[in-house]
């Protein structure tokens, strides 16, 4: 291993204050064999990238099939692969381990005044585990092709002839991957925070981090189970799911949803703490309800786990079960109201200026209004007996993963753009983005509420021809958002080679990654950090420099 | 693909051709301006406070407040008031569309990749569904191969379809008219394919449709159940008029509470019956030996079907 420089050294040496994380070392292999968890961050954000690429060229392909009923440009047997190619890679490579992997890890520890994460050889290992999963996945799909969805129902999936099994496997490795992350983010967060950072003196995005761990750790052992009975099922016969085997494939369902419900609280939670920072940042106000938030935060963490049943109204389990489910579902709505009036009331009083991360977060708290509210119309068991696997529920959970989860990240890498690459990317084409972004969401996916509450079922090749017309609006809608992606993508590329050099703090933040350069130097800061404020004092910091 | 549309009611919702659509839509209506509420309050508050605390000048001095307890209180109490409203809106429609009027005709369903047939009291088994104006009707349904799903816009109903297991929905249509039935569980190549026409028909109306249906050859399943029953050698342990032999009586055994060896309580339904031909030992009635044995293999799902139906006219 090579010699790194110590924090002494690095206080010792003149004005520069070190080699930043970029420049310390060269080469491909420095980066691979990195402990660093900057470098293990910037790893994560260009795979989770490619992966959302690659997630988002099916999602265009779908959608150009879906312009015309039956035929356009593809079979139903490549349609089948297609959507499901789409979901698996969206959900496992890119919105589970987007936000953690990418801004987490490159942020928990600068956040908390510490070094490094507690584990960085672990850290490391799972990026490889998330690697390895990803091309084993991927290359099975892409060989053998797999028309299951990504939630594997079975009996189809235990009786398809495509890839079932190694793509479980790799779904298996990568849950390893999720559980070492948040176990390190954990143990981190514990053990790390340099003296001065209370537990309420942390960052928003921290707790959202923390809570999205308690998840990880918690439920994904339960989907690796699952995964594996599915894959004993289907090479040694051993009857679980399959009723021709005397199993039974309700449960399946239970076992499924028990993870990845709890899984849809890992991809969004993350985001809301983002959204915290992002509103607190940029309207220099102090949060409002920062306990509030906080404790929401773990609040939905914990009854997330008992709402799983509402994926199964009409799936055949008892009616006791699913008036229990509706009725614990209800209760989770009320943490994730409480976090946007809390938003809403940070705005209030605060000095509030429009750069792209906060037109990202306003837009979030628009697109992801719509999907919590419309999550409460498939929360009544009447009403979702009617709108159930309709693109009702397609255009919700878009809005929520998409509109909340995607827009948070992509205003989150804009906010700390300037502080892990030190390049200022144009503000310009960073708001066209933001515009084309809205509107194209909007108009792809406002439309799907429409055709599910007039009764269009998902994961349809074909359908009846009245839908013609929104299908096809939808379709357009879609080139937008792609036409949205490309001018974000080639703004931030663009900044590498062309952009300003940024500066220590560009929005005026309190919190402590505003207080090392732009990029950190390795061991994140030159001195341990010495806090004397809060992540959100902006009124008493204002005063001080006042007087 | 049927090339029934499914005929609008209103901007948001199909037409209501059933008796449950009412109910469905009033929980519908009182979510969606419950949402409409909630999403002006939001955007009004967000888009006001951007414009009145834009920043002027660098430097500003902003607000301190960060916490104020009873607006927190009041906006935590009051959406938790509103949801529970709201759930139990949604529980009263879906407690009404769980249970079958017990006058309700029985059609059975098979789904498999990727069409139905339906199969009437009379024996008739029809690849469209033709029903009754005006009567509930009840479906039992089951699959032979994967997980489908039953769905009716129209008639604002759902249910899953699955193998090995009866589930049950039921319907009264309003209105005699041809209405899209659809499948809304994936089940590979054909899922969207997988389409039916309902016909909804005046009472009279049906009865002839049903005639002109029929094959003749199948007889009707409580009558095939019958005669399955002294075939089989079922009548050989359980009698049909109360007396006890080595196994319980059937008399009066469909919906009857049944005490089990190990102290729990059964409801004889479709799937206790279907379970006690094919695992007869998994849960024995209290008071009686282990000792049938499996007709696993023996009797196809069609039989099953027949010999439930039979019991179900034991009386």
């Amino acid at each position: 291993m090579s010699r790194s420089i110590t924090v002494d050294e690095v206080a010792a040496a003149p004005d520069s204050g070190g080699t930043d994380y970029i420049n310390a070392t060269k080469g491909v292999w420095s980066w691979l064999t990195t402990v660093d968890h900057k470098r293990i961050g910037i790893m994560y954000l260009v795979s989770v990238l490619t992966a959302f690429a690659l997630g988002g060229f099916f999602a265009l392909l779908l959608r150009l099939e879906l312009l015309t009923p039956k035929h356009t440009i593809m079979s139903a047997d490549t349609y089948n692969q297609a959507f499901t190619l789409h979901g698996v890679v969206m959900v496992f490579l890119f919105i589970i381990p987007s936000i953690p992997g990418a801004l987490g890890n490159f942020f928990l520890p600068i956040m908390i005044g510490a070094k490094d994460v507690a584990f960085p050889r672990l850290n490391l290992l799972s990026l490889y585990l998330y690697w390895i999963g990803a091309i084993f996945a991927l290359s099975s799909i892409l060989s053998s092709g797999l028309d299951t969805g990504w939630t594997f129902y079975v009996p189809y999936s235990s009786t398809t002839n495509t890839a079932v099994v190694n793509v479980t496997l790799g779904a298996f490795v990568l849950g390893f991957s999720s559980i070492l992350t948040g176990l390190n983010f954990i143990v981190t967060l514990h053990k790390l925070r340099a003296p001065g950072v209370g537990w309420f003196k942390m960052p928003l995005f921290l707790w959202g981090l923390y809570a999205t761990s308690i998840v990880q750790i918690l439920a994904t052992p339960v989907l690796g189970i699952t995964l594996l009975l599915l894959v004993f099922e289907r090479t040694l016969h051993i009857g679980i799911f399959d009723p021709a085997l005397g199993g039974d494939p309700v449960l399946f369902q239970h076992f499924f949803w028990f993870y990845s419900h709890p899984a849809v609280y890992i991809m969004i939670l993350p985001g809301m703490g983002i959204i915290s920072e992002l509103i607190a940042v940029h309207a220099h106000r102090k949060v409002f309800g920062y306990k509030a938030i906080a404790f929401s935060s773990v609040a939905i963490a914990l009854v997330g786990f008992l709402v799983w049943g509402h994926h199964m109204f009409v799936a055949g389990q008892s009616e006791l079960a699913s008036t229990i489910f509706s009725f614990l579902t209800f209760l989770v709505a009320i943490p994730s109201g409480v976090k946007v009036f809390n938003w809403i009331g940070t705005l209030w009083g605060g000095s509030i200026s429009f750069k792209a991360p906060m037109l990202f977060a306003l837009s979030f708290l628009f697109l992801f209004t719509i999907g919590g509210l419309t999550g409460v119309f498939l929360g009544m068991l009447s009403v979702d007996m009617h709108l159930h696997d309709t693109y009702f529920v397609v255009a919700h959970f878009h809005y929520v993963m998409m509109g909340g989860t995607v827009t948070a990240f992509v205003g989150g890498l804009h906010h700390w753009w300037p502080k892990m690459t030190g390049r200022m990317y144009s503000e310009k084409l960073a708001v066209l983005s933001c515009a084309l972004y809205f509107i194209g969401f909007n108009a792809t996916f406002f439309t799907q509420f429409l055709m599910g509450s007039r009764g269009m079922p998902r994961r349809y090749y074909n359908y009846l021809d009245q839908f013609q017309p929104l299908h096809a609006f939808s379709t357009f809608g879609s080139w937008i958002l792609g036409a949205a992606f490309l001018v974000m993508l080639y703004n931030l590329l663009n900044s590498l080679k062309n952009g300003e050099r940024a500066p220590k703090n560009p929005w005026g933040g309190l919190s402590l990654e505003w207080e090392t350069a732009s990029p950190p130097v390795t061991e994140n800061f030159v001195h341990v950090p010495h806090v004397e404020h809060g992540p959100y004092d902006y009124a008493a910091t204002v005063a001080r420099r006042a007087s | 693909m049927t090339n029934t549309p499914i005929e609008l009611g209103s901007f948001w919702l199909p037409k209501q051709s059933s008796t449950v659509a009412p109910q469905v839509d009033q929980a519908w209506n009182a979510v969606y301006w419950v949402a409409v509420f909630f999403f002006v309050l939001v955007v009004t508050g967000m888009v006001v406070f951007s414009w009145r605390y834009r920043r002027k000048k660098e430097g500003e001095v902003t607000s301190d407040v960060d916490h104020n307890t009873a607006l927190e209180v009041i906006w935590t109490l009051i959406p938790l008031g509103i949801t529970m409203g709201l759930f139990t809106l949604g529980l009263r429609g879906f407690i009404n569309a769980s249970v079958a009027p017990a006058d309700a005709i029985e059609i059975h369903v098979t789904a498999q990749k990727w069409s139905w047939s339906f199969t009437y009291p009379n024996g008739t088994t029809t690849a469209e569904l033709g029903v009754p104006k005006d009567k509930p009707v009840k479906l039992v349904m089951s699959s032979t191969d994967v997980l489908h799903s039953l769905y009716v816009p129209e008639f604002r109903i759902k249910q899953d379809v699955i193998p090995g297991t009866y589930t049950t929905l039921w319907f009264q249509a309003t209105e005699a008219k041809e209405v899209a039935l659809l499948c809304t569980e994936y089940c590979g190549t054909g899922h969207s394919d997988m389409a039916a026409k309902i016909t909804v028909m005046e009472g009279p109306k049906y009865l002839e449709w049903l005639d002109a249906n029929g094959d003749g050859a199948d007889k009707p399943p409580a009558e095939r159940g019958k005669s399955l029953f002294t075939t089989k050698s079922c009548a050989g342990c359980h009698s049909v008029d109360g007396t006890r032999v080595v196994g319980p009586s059937m008399k009066g055994v469909f919906g009857k509470m049944e005490d089990l060896a190990d102290g729990t309580q059964v409801k004889v339904d479709e799937n206790y019956l279907r379970e006690s031909l094919l695992n007869p030992n998994g849960k024995v009635v209290k008071g009686y030996q282990p000792l049938m044995p499996s007709f696993q293999g023996q009797l196809k799902d069609k039989d099953i079907d027949a010999i439930i139906a039979y019991l179900k006219t034991v009386n």
